[in-house]
């Protein structure tokens, strides 16, 4: 009997850590109450990419698209939506200026969306891989081992699609893989960088739990391509889905034949493990990556010999991450020059960003290449929270910089984000709002990079400590003019000495923070003042005497007993007991508490 | 190998394919600061002050690391470039501790000099030199990790060339701490003392446990003091005076012992002789009746503590003979204090190294005690001994050469080129054929032994009999002879050696833990030559001639390993734990 509708459940971590696994299976219980378990096909998805209305729940073909689904909400979903074939209205998503409900091809966070790389993650059940198959998936791999495709071909295609790899730098991928293709060497070894480690991105988590074999096939693609018979997933252990899923779809290709020995009866043979790190942010720079699969101390080494040539145990290594693979498969189906006709001429393709901060739709978007962030911010992303206004935009995580309103409405590619002193990286892109504090929220980034600098070279094991210890008395009032200087003589050396990429852009939040809202520093150091009021040892708080009728309801409500007065009579604050908790600011009926 | 045409600032100059940019720099006459480079070690890249700039590119490389390539301009030199290196030095030192007066490395600490260098008349940072403990675990090396600049050279060194790895980095970031393995003690590690960290350290970070106070408190004792010094100490010595490596100071020393107010001076080149007499005897006795085979070398300290926790399988192979220092110290306490009448309870002896083990060494076990006092009282390094001469004002240079002190002080050549890599092999060999055909060898300079070669196989002819030996130095340049030794033994064959050589540190103890600073291979080359030098001048080139070994052993010991030899010359050996933690 044919299935009358599928029902997606978004199985991502975000959607799964608020029980989507449980929506699952009340939605499974209830089909089988209603009995009509033939009719309708529940499938456990990989993520959506709307994190923020999660846990989501799809129903095809109708189209509906409900949000903030609770396992309580199975029931009507199946009693009204797939035997009534009514819209539950409570669930469905509303548009937030019609506040209607929408069905999800009209729902503005995915109208400006092109998905190659999340082609399947929230359509196809990650756990099968005839579902993958029937999305055309080992299509590509199929036509490299029946000679429809040679290594040769594969570089074209790569060469004419103009790929560029996803993890940052943005080196072109037909490149990379004729280097190595082009060494002669007993052992090669194709490995995948899936050690994500920006704050707030997981783009390459979702492509793992969402579409696993995407990745297994472009790995033994460029095993074909460059003659390596062996690979390595380097995933971090902090991602134990997409760990289970990648083990779960290595086995199942393993079984149809398509990973092993001979695949697909051919003499060409591609086996793959998954090795699993220890969750260090400088793993995800490659050559520390390899020395953390040899088993060594995850520490970059100079290059050259870049990893294509001598990397994993000495031996020529194919390293890309999770996004440059998923993007090779459909390449070679498509054919290069497809792929070439989206983005920008200097970026073809598309970009997946991890949309966060103070938006008002954070969430998964991938978009073509040369899409601006006005279309990003404020379309897809549906604008600032609570209407507040518009202050920047930090893309490349913690090695990034900010993009400030005056370039709202740059293309974003590769090529442009680094015009405007930023980077793409993997794709994080945390937007900031009037209330965020530049120097507080840069502080922040340097934190991460203190944490996460390997420690081994100088500049950036001492540079972003000091950096740190610097914004650090610029946020807590004591700042002096000159350690402006300072930041900028440290963030120079970093950039220009470190020896790796890490090291080398994690000056930049300080950079470029610098260079576009350096009065907000100067703001912070001359008036001691934070104008978006989260640098609280800049705070005070002052009891307006005009107004205190001496309820004494601050005093009780202050967790350190620092507001003194009689009742009935004006009350004040102790400055040096103050905590700036904020306790009596709103616990004053009558505004009698202001910040200063 | 293909020549390779590039400019250095402007200049040409032409070097083989596959040099750093640093090397290639040197060769035109620039030097290139750097803190963590070591021409020892593969580079690590780590401290950043090395940057150079390639013309026509925005990035800055680092010298270190970089293999020069064709029809490039490095630019090594202009101001951004200095600012950099300034700015990343300033950062370095800002982690410092600012205590020059009081470290070990007052005045040759590398850190000290770039400061010098770049000006550095005030850091700019706040200080972020933590309280961390100083680890004072083992008798040889103190180490004291506030000072350390991560340049992880000693690391490196552990791990590469002396394949002990005692030292690694834990932590990460700013908290990144170069530390005995796992955060234990050094004595909890399988540290071996040989002090090729402190030898490497750029700073005062690892250095040798000082103990010029208690040779001075000897001094100013009722103790009859009795000094030996090692055979590669009159190599090196003269370095911390400005004289060149290489150049021979033996009675330099031995006068400026003397002023230093000792009471006797001797030469651990005479014990050396007597070692060749016992381990060369145990040799002939092990391959003519067939006892356990190879016999291996157990005068290296670090070695035997290395063989004891990596190769434990290996002490019935290892020779018995203590190693010179303790057969100094044994006979100084027994032989001479008899023959001179003194009271050996009141005997100091004192022994100068160019080791840090062998502070380890007077106390590694309960067989070190032949008079039933320590053979050996203190052992100072050649570092510490050249403080000593340096603050009692004696003008090294300028001293008058002097003579060791009977029956005790003279050495054969055999006994001086104990101190480079292949010494012990030569010396026992020109023994050996005496004692095995009873003919003197004809030509005593056996080459195949000599040469910096990591390892060295060869074969010796005694007479009908020919001998099968290989020299190893550098830890990390042993396993691959152990594992030869093991296999041919758990596959029942014949072992596919009669001798085997073992020195810890590369080269020798001419580059031991202990000797003066600034030792790299061309320092080696130059007291590997100073060390054959004296050799070739000495009257005397066999062990066994040495009238005064024919002496101890006629008045005293009886015959090479006699029961009173193994008594106060011969010792034992267990196996150790790589960690006691």
């Amino acid at each position: 009997m044919a299935v009358k509708n599928f029902v997606l459940v978004c199985g991502g971590t975000a959607c799964e850590s608020t029980k989507g696994d449980e929506i699952f299976k009340a939605l499974l219980k209830s089909a089988t109450k209603h009995g009509i378990k033939d009719d309708v096909q529940i499938i456990k998805t990989g993520c959506f990419g709307f994190c923020e209305k999660g846990p989501i729940v799809k129903v095809l073909p109708e189209e509906e698209f409900y949000v903030e689904v609770t396992p309580e909400d199975a029931e009507d979903i199946i009693a009204e939506t797939v035997v009534k074939g009514r819209t539950v209205e409570r669930l469905a998503y509303k548009d937030a200026s019609t506040k209607g409900s929408v069905s999800s091809e009209k729902i503005k966070f995915y109208q400006k969306q092109y998905r190659v790389v999340l082609r399947n993650c929230g359509l196809i059940n990650p756990e099968d891989i005839n579902e993958y198959i029937a999305r055309d998936g080992y299509l590509a791999l199929e036509k490299c081992l029946t000679g429809e495709l040679t290594p040769d071909s594969v570089i074209e295609h790569l060469k004419v699609s103009g790929l560029r790899g996803r993890g940052g730098a943005g080196f072109p991928t037909w490149l990379k893989w004729n280097f190595s293709k082009n060494v002669t060497a007993d052992q090669k070894y194709v490995v995948c960088n899936a050690d994500e480690g920006d704050p707030g991105a997981y783009m390459d988590r979702s492509t793992c739990e969402g579409d696993p074999h995407s990745i297994i096939e472009a790995m033994a693609i460029a095993g074909f391509t460059c003659g390596a018979d062996t690979g390595y997933i380097y995933i971090r252990a902090e991602y134990p889905l997409a760990i289970e899923r990648l083990n779960i779809a290595i086995e199942q290709a393993k079984e149809a034949g398509l990973l092993g020995d001979n695949i697909l009866g051919s003499d060409f043979s591609f086996n793959l493990e998954i090795r699993l790190g220890a969750g260090a942010f400088v793993c995800g720079e490659e050559t520390a990556l390899l020395a953390s699969i040899e088993g060594k101390r995850g520490m970059p080494i100079p290059k050259p010999p870049f990893p294509a040539v001598k990397g994993l145990w000495g031996k020529p290594s194919i390293i890309n991450n999770v996004e440059t693979f998923a993007n090779i498969p459909v390449i070679l189906t498509k054919g290069g020059a497809w792929f070439k006709s989206i983005g920008t001429a200097g970026s073809p393709g598309t970009k997946v960003f991890a949309l966060t901060g103070q938006i008002e739709n954070s969430g998964l978007v991938e978009v073509p290449m040369g899409t601006t962030l006005r279309d990003i911010v404020f379309d897809i992303g549906g604008g600032i929270k609570n209407g507040r206004k518009f202050k920047a935009v930090q893309t490349g995580g913690p090695s990034g910089g900010v993009i400030t309103e005056q370039f709202l409405d740059t293309p974003i590619d590769f090529d442009t984000l680094t015009s405007i002193g930023s980077m793409m990286g993997s794709g994080g892109m945390i937007v900031m709002s009037e209330d965020d504090c530049i120097v507080d929220v840069t502080k922040f980034y340097l934190e991460f990079c203190v944490e996460e600098s390997c420690g081994k070279c100088s500049p950036c094991r001492i540079g972003t400590k000091k950096m740190h210890e610097i914004l650090e008395k610029i946020t807590s009032g004591k700042g002096e003019m000159d350690d402006i200087q300072k930041l900028k003589d440290i963030g120079k050396a970093m950039k220009t000495a470190s020896l790796c990429g890490l090291g080398q852009t994690a000056a930049n939040p300080v950079l470029s923070t610098l260079k576009y809202f350096e009065d907000e520093y100067l703001e912070h150091i001359q008036d001691g003042k934070c104008r978006a009021g989260s640098c609280k040892d800049l705070m005070q708080y002052k009891v307006v005497t005009e107004k205190c009728i001496g309820c004494t309801v601050c005093a009780r409500k202050c967790p350190v007993n620092c507001i003194e007065g009689e009742r009935k009579a004006p009350h004040f604050i102790v400055q040096e007991k103050c905590v700036k908790c904020g306790a009596c600011y709103e616990a004053c009926k009558f505004d009698a508490i202001t910040i200063s | 190998m293909a020549i390779v045409n590039i400019k250095i600032n402007g200049l040409p100059v032409e070097v083989e394919e596959g040099t750093k940019i640093l090397k290639a720099a040197k060769k035109a006459g620039v030097n290139i600061p750097v803190l963590c480079e070591h021409s020892d070690l593969e580079p690590w890249a780590a401290c950043g002050i090395c940057i150079v700039k390639v013309e026509g590119s925005p990035k800055l490389i680092r010298a270190c690391a970089t293999d020069v390539v064709e029809g490039q301009n490095y630019i090594t030199h202009d101001p951004e470039l200095q600012e950099v290196r300034r700015t990343v030095l300033e950062l370095i030192i800002s982690n410092h501790p600012l205590e020059c007066l009081n470290c070990a490395r007052n005045g040759v600490c590398e850190l000290q000099n770039l400061a010098e260098d770049f000006c550095i008349r005030e850091v700019p940072f706040e200080s972020g030199v933590k309280d961390l403990p100083r680890d004072e675990s083992t008798t040889s090396l103190v180490f004291d990790p506030r000072k350390c600049v991560n340049c992880g050279r000693c690391v490196q060194v552990c791990q590469q060339l002396q394949d002990v790895w005692a030292l690694e980095f834990i932590g990460r970031g700013d908290e990144t701490l170069m530390t005995a393995a796992g955060g234990a003690l050094m004595s909890e590690s399988p540290c071996i003392k040989c002090g090729q960290c402190s030898a490497h350290c750029p700073v005062g970070a690892i250095y040798e446990k000082d103990e010029t106070k208690e040779f001075l408190k000897m001094i100013g004792s009722d103790k009859h003091v009795a000094v030996q010094i090692a055979p590669a100490v009159r190599v090196a010595i003269g370095e911390m005076f400005g004289m060149e490596p290489g150049e021979i100071t033996t009675g330099k020393i031995y006068a400026a012992l003397r002023r230093l107010g000792v009471d006797a001076v001797f030469d651990t080149n005479f014990a050396a002789d007597l070692t060749i007499m016992e381990e060369g005897s145990e040799l002939v006795e092990r391959v003519t009746k067939g006892g356990i085979l190879p016999q291996i070398t157990s005068c290296c300290p670090a070695w035997t503590d290395y063989m004891e926790k990596y190769f434990s399988d290996m002490i019935p192979h290892f020779s018995t003979a203590k190693s010179p220092m303790m057969m100094q110290g044994a006979v100084t306490k027994t032989y001479y204090a008899e023959k001179m009448n003194i009271d050996p309870a009141t005997i100091a002896s004192v022994a100068i190294m160019p080791c840090t083990a062998k502070k380890y060494e007077i106390s590694r076990d309960d067989n070190m005690q032949a008079s039933g006092y320590n053979d050996v009282d203190l052992v100072l390094t050649t570092r510490e001994l050249g403080r000593l001469i340096k603050s009692a004002g004696i003008d090294f240079v300028n001293l008058p050469d002097e003579k060791a002190d009977s029956p005790i002080g003279a050495y054969a050549g055999a006994g001086t080129i104990f101190g480079v890599t292949g010494g012990v092999m030569e010396a026992a060999v020109r023994t050996a054929h005496k004692l095995v055909t009873g003919e003197e060898i004809k030509d005593v300079n056996i080459t195949a032994v000599r040469g910096a070669e990591n390892v060295k196989v060869g074969e010796v002819t005694l007479g009908d009999a020919k001998l099968k030996v290989a020299v190893a130095h550098g830890m990390a340049n042993v396993r691959d002879i152990m594992n030869e030794v093991r296999a041919a033994k758990a596959a029942g064959q014949e072992p596919p050696y009669h001798f085997i050589e073992v020195m810890a540190c590369k080269g020798g103890c001419i580059a031991g833990g202990g000797q003066p600073y600034g030792t790299n291979d061309v320092v080696r080359a130059k007291r590997t030559a100073g060390i054959y030098s004296d050799d070739e001048k000495s009257v005397v080139r066999c062990s066994h001639q040495n009238p005064e070994i024919i002496q101890i052993y006629k008045d005293y010991l009886g015959e090479p390993c006699s029961h009173k030899a193994h008594d106060l010359l011969h010792t034992k050996y267990q196996e150790r734990p790589l960690y006691t933690k």
